[in-house]
């Protein structure tokens, strides 16, 4: 039993905003003052004078995974610095944008974060993924298991044959023990494989009767028909690339009020392009998002230094590794996606990592609705997550903003629309876009909030000179209802839950996957799901 | 009375077949169809019978052993723990916390096979793809200083030659010595050794359409390297598979590098991919376990509390020719018989533990021998495939020894609470 007492407490979802309040917390929920039997007998925080919010939630971050680890090995100089010792209760180990599974876990929690989404995991890789997010201590976490390429699917879509797309996309998640499911550069990644460079939404799928656009919206409605919790969790075509705000204006207009969620806007709201160079086309993008109420976005907030972009759309890490030159790994999958990394230099010197600093803050300042609005760094493309407090500060302090802006080359700053946006995050509007609405956006109804109920995952921070301090150390961190974090620091550790669905699917689907399996992959069907072994402590979110 | 079991994975060598059909008579496999020679062999000789642990020499109960294997852990000052290729990745991963726990020097069999591979990664990276791509697309498929039908039979006919579009693509093998595999390519180059760099270097240069002057290069006509570079440029989709033929000869990893550049060159045009041809069954998921956990693939030094990447400083053998390590615990290798010789003297000088299902050289020296159940075979596990795929391994026969695991598990337990009192956990 546990109480954190006076603090002034930060609660959206329950319409507290700044009110002194006390929290109750009794075998990991929160509990009603009127509920706690023996309240001496209790641990007592006092949290006077201190701020009090639901644990973080991380909707799209790429924290464990093949693509995760080769970035690791591929870049030992990211983690010579940045490494902790074990000292008894932590393990030791770190780096700087791909720290190690531990380090992850430990930086996450003293922050404030308790839940964390990994945002690409590949079918067939799926026991990696989850060896490692065992490996990473603390948090809750689940994973969006990668369809956007996914043959079979594309077979069934070609075939004009819906219910089967759906019960397969359902099997694929259980077998995968995935979260959610996630569309990257959907066709695009098998046109690469068979040699076409670019994709866009109406372009055909090479060998294929499908083109993106039904991709996406077959997806959307199995999302709805199987009752997700979250998703489809949309990765646009033509991500990264000059003039591409264009795609994902026409692809939000296609998706025509089904709900999904746009992964890392900021990659997808670009002007520009042919001969014309990059501009801000966040104006024109956060206008269609804000239009249409059944997308939400995360940011992808580029920050400067040095960072490894990693991601599924295998085309776009080698259109990253042709213009910089940069060593290059990538991964195709079977039947299934790509995956490519490259180590990136955000310099805030350089027009284009200046530009989507400044994309980023303006999509931040001109979409209107917090709840579907959420902080991420698309981790660690546009940068590790543990620069979140830093651009916390930039949203709530317009003076701090202006100067970083002023800092920046000419040409970034002529090119968007940052300069002119006057806007400041409240408080209670930075716990919406980093626990509130990402909860209530992935369906975690015991997250984000701190409702008789909810699960204790509670962060409390001390007041600073300014809020990038705030952010970066909690005061207190209680995960689960345990004290884990005091004073910044990790003060024990206990595994945390593997998020998973479980839609159900019909079982006529199997003699014609097995036969997919026999015919196409170099796995046995037999031996192709993920076992309970990688699942250890599951926590099946109910699909609606 | 016999039994059978199916989708039996064989976790011999880094392709991993899933395919296998198991017989069993009561604790000993009499069949495993569809297994190579080499699978077969190690499923029939695999005897399970429990064995006592040693403790110098004399038979004695495990816990015991396990003790005894602590104390010297924790009283060595600079402790090696060495192997790894052979075990799941459940035992790996205890072994990463013993080495943080310990302050010891961590390496994998990788340093002895394709550490120059991991190193030519990590200063060019390395375009690859799933052992699936292969076999459906590739049209061109090179095996490059690696003999795969000795070290691994099914590899042609599961993944890189399947017999149904075997036709429909062309199998080039480059190394120094006819073998197995040149008898069965469509095209076997003989190069001379240590010209590989060399060679690698002017099919760059061919690739990019620049003229060389050279008339042969490494024993080989010109004409025969600008007919591969062609093949290379025109292919649908190719493939180099990397063997210890390139990684430990001449050149090390700035072949493997000038190898990856070369192919991720070969990108700008068409689709191609590297691999190297990972030998032993989990050498792939050591890699993957040592680097998430610590950062860095092989030679690491927790020494210092955190750890400390070094190849050629913290290798095994490094480390053993120069007298670095005063204790050792190896796991699931047997570096005698392997190392070379300046670093199995010292080997024999220090006190060893071994945890190994079978008995082998390093078993023979050791102060302390903990017999262990075999993945694969009478314990559940995973396993990474060479491409990185994760197969989770059933067992054929039910246990009665007790896991690298859970024997890591347990000398993790006692080296905590020698050193360093309770972790608190929640
Ligand atoms: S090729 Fe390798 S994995 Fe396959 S059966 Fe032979 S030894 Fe086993
Ligand atoms: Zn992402």
């Amino acid at each position: 039993m546990l109480g954190i007492l006076n603090g002034r407490v930060y609660d959206p979802a329950n319409g507290v905003d700044g009110q002194v309040q006390d929290i109750w917390v009794q075998d990991g929920r929160i509990v009603a003052a009127d509920q706690v039997p023996n309240r001496e007998a209790a641990e007592i925080f006092d949290a006077a004078g201190l701020v009090v919010m639901p644990g973080g939630v991380d909707i799209h971050s790429h924290i464990a995974g093949s693509k995760v680890n080769a970035g690791r090995r591929m870049c030992p100089e990211d983690h010579r610095a940045d490494t902790g010792a074990q000292n008894g209760v932590t393990r030791s180990g770190g780096g700087h944008s791909v720290p190690t599974t531990f380090a992850t876990g430990y930086h996450y929690l003293e922050m404030g974060y308790t839940t964390v989404m990994e945002a690409a995991m590949p079918p067939l890789l799926a026991r990696h993924t989850h060896e490692e997010m065992n490996d990473v201590p603390l948090l809750d976490k689940g994973a969006y298991t990668l369809m956007g390429n996914n043959r079979f699917l594309l077979g069934c879509l070609g075939h004009r044959q819906k219910a089967k797309a759906r019960d397969f996309a359902a099997w694929l998640l259980e077998a995968s023990r995935g979260y959610a499911i996630k569309i990257v550069n959907p066709g695009g990644v098998e046109n690469w494989k068979a040699g076409k460079r670019e994709t866009d939404l109406d372009d055909p799928v090479l060998g294929w009767d499908a083109t993106p656009r039904e991709i996406i919206l077959a997806l959307a409605d199995i999302s709805t028909e199987l009752g997700l919790p979250h998703g489809p969790h949309l990765h646009v075509n033509r991500l990264g690339q000059a003039g591409n705000a264009s795609t994902t204006i026409r692809t939000i207009e296609a998706l025509d009020g089904r709900r999904t969620h746009l992964a890392h806007l900021q990659f997808a709201s670009y002007g520009g392009g042919g001969r014309h160079p990059l501009r801000s086309a966040a104006a024109e993008v956060a206008a269609a998002v804000n239009a249409n109420h059944n997308v939400t976005a995360d940011i992808g907030q580029v920050v400067f230094g040095p960072t490894t972009t990693m991601t599924a759309d295998g085309p776009l890490e080698h259109t990253l590794h042709q213009l910089s030159g940069s060593k290059w790994l990538n991964n195709d999958v079977e039947e299934e996606t790509g995956g490519g990394v490259v180590p990136m230099n955000h310099a805030r010197r350089n027009t284009v990592s200046a530009l989507q600093w400044c994309i980023g803050m303006e999509l931040f300042l001109s979409l209107e609705d917090p709840w579907r609005t959420f902080l991420t760094t698309d981790h660690p493309n546009g940068g590790p997550f543990t620069a979140y407090p830093e651009i916390i500060h930039c949203l709530m302090d317009r003076e701090f903003r202006s100067q970083m802006l002023s800092s920046l080359p000419d040409k970034a700053q002529s090119r968007c629309g940052l300069a002119g946006l006057q806007r400041e995050y409240s408080l209670q509007e930075i716990v919406i876009i980093t626990r509130a609405g990402t909860a209530r956006a992935l369906g975690l109804a015991n997250k984000g909030h701190l409702g008789v109920g909810a699960d204790a995952d509670i962060a409390v921070y001390a007041p600073q000179l300014n809020w990038s301090m705030m952010f970066r150390r909690a005061r207190l961190v209680v995960k689960g209802g345990r004290v884990v974090v005091r004073d910044g620091q990790v003060v024990a550790v206990c595994p945390g839950h593997t998020l998973c669905v479980t839609p159900g699917w019909d079982e006529g689907i199997l003699p014609s996957l097995r036969e997919h399996f026999e015919q196409h992959y170099t796995v046995g069907f037999d031996n192709y799901a993920v076992q309970d072994d990688y699942v250890p402590y599951c926590e099946v979110i109910r699909c609606k | 009375m016999t039994r059978t079991v199916e989708h039996v994975v064989c976790p011999t060598c880094g392709c991993l077949c899933d395919d296998l059909v198991v017989e069993v008579d009561g604790t000993r496999v009499t069949q495993a169809r569809r297994a190579c020679p080499n699978g077969r062999t190690f499923f029939k000789s695999y005897d399970p019978t429990p064995r006592l642990p040693r403790v110098h020499g004399r038979e004695v109960e495990w816990n015991e052993a396990i003790a005894e294997a602590a104390r010297m852990l924790t009283q060595a000052r600079s402790p090696l723990i060495y192997g790894l290729s052979s075990t799941a990745t459940e035992a790996q991963r205890c072994a990463v916390e013993l080495a943080d726990r310990l302050g010891a020097i961590l390496d994998t069999t990788s340093s002895l096979c394709h550490g120059p591979a991991v190193l030519a990664m990590q200063s060019v990276g390395l375009p690859g793809c799933t052992l699936g791509e292969i076999r459906s697309n590739a049209d061109l498929v090179i095996f490059w200083g690696c003999n795969p039908a000795v070290s691994h039979p099914r590899h042609f006919a599961r993944y890189s030659l399947p017999p149904a579009n075997r036709r429909s693509r062309v199998a080039v093998v480059v190394d120094v010595r006819p073998t197995a595999t040149s008898d069965i390519a469509d095209l076997f180059l003989q190069v001379e050794p240590g010209s590989d760099l060399e060679i690698l270097t002017a099919l760059r240069a061919l690739v990019h359409a620049r003229p060389l002057s050279a008339r042969a290069i490494g024993g080989v006509p010109l004409a025969n390297w600008e007919d591969l570079a062609g093949r290379m440029k025109s292919c649908r989709m190719g493939v180099v598979f990397a063997g210890v033929g390139l990684t430990m000869s001449q050149g090390r990893d700035l072949n493997l590098g000038e190898l990856f550049s070369l192919v991720a060159e070969l990108n700008d045009c068409t689709r191609f991919a590297a691999m190297p041809m990972r030998g032993h069954g989990n050498v792939a998921g050591a890699d993957q376990v040592l680097t998430w956990q610590s950062g860095y693939p092989f030679a690491v030094n927790y020494g210092r509390g955190f750890p400390r990447y070094g190849p050629g400083e913290f290798s095994a053998v490094d480390v053993l020719a120069h007298g670095e390590a005063d204790a050792a615990l190896i796991i699931a290798s047997d570096p005698l018989a392997h190392l070379p010789s300046s670093s199995a003297v010292h080997l024999r000088e220090i006190p060893v533990v071994a945890i190994d299902p079978r008995e082998s050289l390093t078993t023979r020296i050791a102060q302390v021998v903990l017999p262990t159940a075999c993945y694969g075979l009478d314990a559940a596990g995973t396993y990474y495939r060479m491409d990185g795929v994760p197969i989770r391994l059933r067992p054929v026969i039910s246990s009665a020894r007790p896991t690298d695991e859970q024997a890591l598990q347990q000398l993790l337990d006692s080296v905590v609470r020698v050193s360093a009192g309770a972790v608190p956990t929640c």
